[in-house]
């Protein structure tokens, strides 16, 4: 029996078109677009000038305060101008513009194959390196993850978290990482371990990916504390709350975080970002994505330089097919829709995906007939059918009763609503104005 | 029969008798004590419950105006000057006249002049819309056309035109309530100083991207030329974030700004069409009032007259 | 690019759900109910369920486009489900005008005066169904014998009684009424419980045929479009509720001191005539057996919109339906009462939403 969590949950159609693809190298692109805020926490401040030369890895902007990231260039030429561009936002927001030449890295950076299995450096220093590296979470959430690893006092960490689940269809980014540089995700396992003081890690695999599964497995084999275990195939396994109820049987309470049940969980991606950057002196300024969609021929995992416009990605597959409708960055279930190609890669950015004309249109709405499925699937326990109604009618006080914030985003209710109703369109505006009530709350 | 008769009317006149008294006896005993010019002054009040004046209702208005010392900081929109006297003759105290205000929306980016660049299938309201990205244009700064100011006003006095995409207030109607203001999630209504016969000169546009970039995605944007800015006599206009901005306090209404306007971003409502130039080139008011007026084209009529003006 | 991108919020892909195959769904697993019906009563069956469905569906379309003004959506398939379980609810030789009036009172009243479908308090075809049983009743309450294809439609004054006859359950309360034990009752008709289950028996046309209803039941559940609580708890509480009377009856007394020796103590009462009588109950595999206990528990109180959204709300419903139907056929006036019973609790779904929530992620915290 798979471990799984206990409620809620969809299975749509898997899709993982690009299983087979390994991970191919995308050159980086003419001119790179930077923005200063692909983080959670406050925007980065640039340190570079117009006009000044940078090397591939070298730090052009530096993180605001401790919940903030650095940012590094991920290429090398001249900086070509600092403006308000076209980011994922869907707005303009500042970033830094980059005109390529050549591939220069910085000198410190370890471009050798070699896997540097000794872990020379203590907690404190490992914390600060992932920092200076700019590592933010790299499954989506993109928080900072030296303010993760720093556990806060007065709560115990006992288990490093390690989320291989990809549980959202067509994606196969952290797939193609796990088999290819698994030995490296085992060291970086290790780091992380040291970082937070803890002694077991506890690595979830979804189902579908049975030969990353045996792969982690026997190479965990030589690693001690370290176990890999498979689980369900039932979306949303990856969301961090599910994937420890599934691991650990612990409910990470409302409002609360992961560390609370003693727990702290990082995306493999994030975890190979972290062995390049302690073990190799790397920034994060490149990362796996997945391009993949029903209609393109050949949907591969690209690792691409973050700023790269999603324009070559598209390229590199054979050009944006002729019946595309949406352009997806993310999952199909809680990616976002972007309107223009000349949006760049960012850290948060794990695929791109096409979906076909045909597809893209939501169904008309219909009044809810209370069939009860988006409480059957809802897995942070919600009434969608409810909190609909309520936030079109700007009924605050009891959107917050019912534990409105609790909502993951995930998109079960949406997607399984007969009736077709934008149940998390108007679950998400409750949550943004239910916040803003409760901000100047806490202010006055 | 009599006796029953007599009987019924006997119980049930004593019934009503004590139910009337212990009504009495317990409407006096738990009597809340309230100041009766509170009533007094919430029957003046227009009892539209729009919460315009900051409270949550007409009563709370009254209660806070009785209450308070002086008048700073009330005052009713939907009233206006005519209720706050009255109301001050009730308390005995100074009414503070302040200007009638009315509702502008700050874009004129139609359909016509900003065309779509994408197609928005999500829930149909601007709040989530404008959530997810910048909108359906290539200006992330222009009305979105969905209504939510159409959904909030509560006098009728915006309504959603539908060959622009924009809402269009009814200056009659409208009560400065500030409703629209805090409903639209792009800013793009502000309560102005009404004019005399209503007129109106505002640049119809928010936007602060560059010149160049503003007019390749709306043809009637503000540049951030500063022409406008040049010219005015009242000092009324200001520059910012590459977008002009005309005080509503200061300006004069003496029109030298609107032919100026390369993209015609400034908008002129409720003035006789101009002499001097042909009735083509007259600017009056938004397309919505005047449908058969081609703006874009008298615009790029004026801005080659007036660049030939220049030279 | 030429292509129009679509922007929209996530999700971006959608399951395979929609109104109208939840409402098939429902129709389907009624087909067994319809064939058995039209196996005992014939033409009739016939008849009264094409009239019911057509003018459920017309009025519906009437009203939302000429009265209401708003969008036709006779294709989301509910007013085809209300008339057919309003046909299920009827005698089949029900005159075609009343049956009419029936679906008007029930789509018009019952359902487009709340706002149309998703948000009427109160069963539509409950609402039809207990209109004309209160307006007409002895149409309502009149059933022909069942002959196969041969059972007339039109039945004339004179010929009621040789081509009508009573439910069991009306059977049952009668005679009990008169001061007959229920076995007796039983042997005298001629009942036996394999024509309580197989259908050959008076009834309306849904309730009569409990195996056709349960061969429904196991497709709506494998379908997954309703779940096991609210038919179960119903059913349940019916069985054990008018086993616990029944075995304080007579006829319980009798059937336990014959299986395991046991006295137990018999209820008496004063009936009208101040005489003191026995209690007489039927058995509880009989009551749930025969009326519309099996048609309401399972295709009635599961109405999506009418029942409770949290599986602790519904058996709560359910629960509270089985007590107020025992109490009615027990101790109200009328023969069968979960007509009654589930329009009593539809008043109470709103309450029983507001305050069973479900149990929110992270509530305990617990330690594996």
């Amino acid at each position: 029996m798979l471990k799984t969590f206990s409620r809620g949950g969809v299975h749509p159609p898997e899709n993982k078109l690009s299983d087979s693809s390994g991970i191919q190298i995308l050159p980086p692109p003419q001119r790179v677009t930077i923005p200063l805020s692909q983080h959670l926490g406050v925007p980065a401040k640039p340190v570079v000038d117009r006009g000044d030369p940078v090397k591939t890895g070298q730090i052009i902007a530096k993180g605001d305060g401790f919940v903030s990231s650095n940012i590094h260039s991920s290429v090398s030429g001249k900086v070509l101008k600092i403006d308000n561009e076209l980011d994922p936002t869907g707005y303009k927001r500042p970033c830094i513009v980059i005109d390529v030449s050549g591939d220069e890295w910085q000198e410190n950076i370890d471009q050798s194959a070699n896997l540097v299995k000794e872990v020379n450096s203590d907690s404190e220093s490992i914390i600060s390196k992932i920092q200076e590296a700019g590592i933010v979470g790299l499954g989506g959430a993109t928080f900072p993850s030296h303010v993760k690893l720093s556990v806060p006092r007065g709560k115990t960490a006992e288990y490093l978290i390690v989320n291989g689940v990809e549980c959202e269809p067509f994606l196969t980014a952290d797939h193609a990482l796990m088999l290819e540089k698994g030995k490296e995700l085992m060291i970086g396992i290790q780091i992380l371990k040291k970082a937070l003081k803890v002694s077991k890690a506890l690595v979830g695999v979804e189902n579908n990916k049975p030969d990353a599964i045996n792969h982690l497995t026997n190479l965990a084999r030589n690693h001690e504390g370290i176990e890999v275990l498979a689980l369900k195939v039932k979306y949303p396994q990856g969301g961090e709350k599910q994937l420890i109820k599934a691991l650990l049987n612990r409910e990470v309470p409302s409002g609360g975080l992961p560390v609370d049940v003693g727990t702290v969980a990082f995306n493999v991606g994030t975890v190979f970002a972290a062995y390049e950057a302690v073990q190799k002196n790397k920034p994060l300024f490149e990362r796996v994505v997945t391009i993949t969609g029903i209609s393109i021929r050949n949907p591969s995992n690209f690792r691409v330089r973050i700023g790269t416009p999603i324009s070559d990605l598209i390229e590199a597959v054979g050009g944006i097919p002729d019946d595309t409708g949406k352009i997806i960055m993310g999952g199909p279930m809680m990616g976002k829709a972007i309107g223009d190609v000349t949006i760049p890669v960012v850290k948060g950015s794990s695929g791109i995906l096409l979906i076909p004309e045909a597809l893209s249109k939501r169904r008309k709405i219909q009044s809810c007939i209370r069939c009860t499925k988006c409480i059957t699937v809802c897995p942070m326990g919600l009434e969608p059918y409810l909190l609909m109604p309520l936030s079109q009618k700007e009924m605050f006080d009891r959107l917050e009763e019912n534990k409105v914030l609790d909502c993951i985003e995930c998109g079960s209710c949406s997607y399984i609503c007969p009736a077709d109703r934008p149940l998390l369109d108007y679950i998400r505006l409750g949550k943004a104005n239910v916040s803003k009530i409760i901000r100047s709350r806490k202010s006055s | 029969m009599n006796s029953i008769i007599l009987y019924t009317i006997l119980t049930l006149s004593l019934l009503g008798a004590v139910s009337a008294m212990v009504l009495y006896f317990v409407a006096q005993k738990f009597k809340v004590f309230e100041d009766p010019r509170i009533d007094e002054v919430e029957s003046s009040l227009p009892a539209a419950n729009c919460g315009g004046c900051g409270f949550a209702g007409c009563r709370n208005f009254a209660e806070a105006l009785v209450k308070s010392e002086n008048f700073d900081n009330l005052h009713c929109p939907v009233g206006g000057n005519e209720t706050m006297d009255i109301v001050a003759k009730i308390l005995g105290r100074e009414s503070v006249e302040q200007d009638p205000l009315v509702a502008v929306l700050r874009c004129n980016g139609a359909c016509e002049f900003r065309p779509k660049t994408n197609h928005y299938d999500g829930a149909a309201t601007c709040s989530i819309e404008s959530a997810l990205y910048g909108g359906d244009t290539g200006c992330q700064y222009g009305c979105l056309g969905l209504g939510d100011c159409v959904d909030v006003c509560q006098f009728d006095a915006l309504h959603m035109d539908p060959v622009t995409g924009l809402p269009v207030v009814d200056d009659v109607k409208c009560t400065a309530c500030g409703a629209c203001v805090k409903a639209c999630p792009k800013n793009l209504f502000e309560l102005r100083k009404r004019q005399k016969k209503d007129r109106k000169i505002y640049v119809a546009c928010m936007n602060e991207d560059k010149g160049g970039l503003a007019r390749k995605y709306c043809s009637v944007a503000c540049t951030g030329c500063t022409k406008c800015f040049k010219v005015c006599p009242w000092e009324a206009i200001t520059m910012e974030a590459n977008l002009a901005y005309i005080d509503s306090e200061k300006c004069r209404l003496c029109r030298k700004c609107v032919p100026e306007c390369p993209t015609n971003a400034i908008i002129e409502i409720g003035f006789p069409p101009r002499k001097e130039k042909t009735a083509e080139e007259a600017v009056s008011g938004s397309a919505a009032e005047n449908p058969d007026v081609k703006i874009n084209q008298a615009g790029e009529e004026t801005l080659k007259k007036n660049i030939k003006k220049e030279e | 690019m030429n292509k129009v991108i679509t922007v929209s919020p996530s999700p971006h892909i959608y399951g395979d759900y929609s109104v109208n195959k939840l409402m098939l769904g429902v129709v389907i697993a009624l087909i067994p109910a319809f064939v058995v019906s039209v196996i005992m009563y014939g033409i009739g069956a016939i008849i009264v369920t094409f009239i019911s469905i057509g003018s459920c569906v017309l009025f519906e379309y009437l009203i939302q486009k000429y009265v209401l003004k708003t969008e036709v959506r006779i294709t989301d398939g509910s007013a085809i489900v209300t008339g057919l379980l309003l046909a299920f609810n009827l005698p089949s030789n029900l005159p075609w005008w009343i049956i009419i009036i029936g679906s008007l009172v029930a789509i018009g009243i019952g359902k487009m005066t709340f706002g149309g479908l998703g948000n009427n308090p109160f069963n539509p075809a409950l609402v039809g169904r207990v209109f004309l049983l209160i307006s007409f009743p002895t149409a309502m309450t009149v059933y022909p014998k069942a002959q196969g294809w041969n059972t007339p439609y039109i039945i004339a004054a004179e010929d009621i009684d040789t081509f009508t006859g009573a439910t069991p359950l009306a059977l049952i309360k009668n005679g009990i009424k008169s001061g007959k034990g229920v076995n007796e009752l039983l042997e005298a008709s001629g009942l036996h419980y394999n024509d309580l289950f197989f259908g050959n028996i008076g009834g309306s046309l849904g309730e009569i045929a409990a195996f056709a209803l349960i061969i429904g039941l196991i497709y709506l559940l494998i379908r997954k479009i309703i779940t096991w609580h609210i038919p179960v708890s119903i059913v349940g509480s019916v069985f054990f509720i008018t086993g616990a009377l029944w075995l304080f009856s007579t006829e319980g007394h009798e059937a336990i001191l014959n299986f395991m020796n046991l006295k137990l103590p018999v209820i008496q009462y004063q009936d009208a005539n101040a005489t003191v009588t026995l209690f007489h109950m039927a058995d509880p595999v009989f009551h749930v057996l025969t009326g519309g206990v099996m048609l309401g528990a399972i295709y009635m109180a599961t109405d999506y919109v009418t029942s409770p959204m949290l599986p602790r709300g519904m058996i709560i419903y359910g629960v509270m339906i089985g007590v107020i139907t025992v109490t009615i056929r027990i101790f109200g006036s009328y023969p069968e009462g979960i007509s009654f019973a589930i329009l009593i609790m539809n008043g109470f779904t709103p309450l029983i939403n507001r305050y069973v929530k479900p149990k929110r992620f992270g509530e305990e915290v617990k330690n594996g």
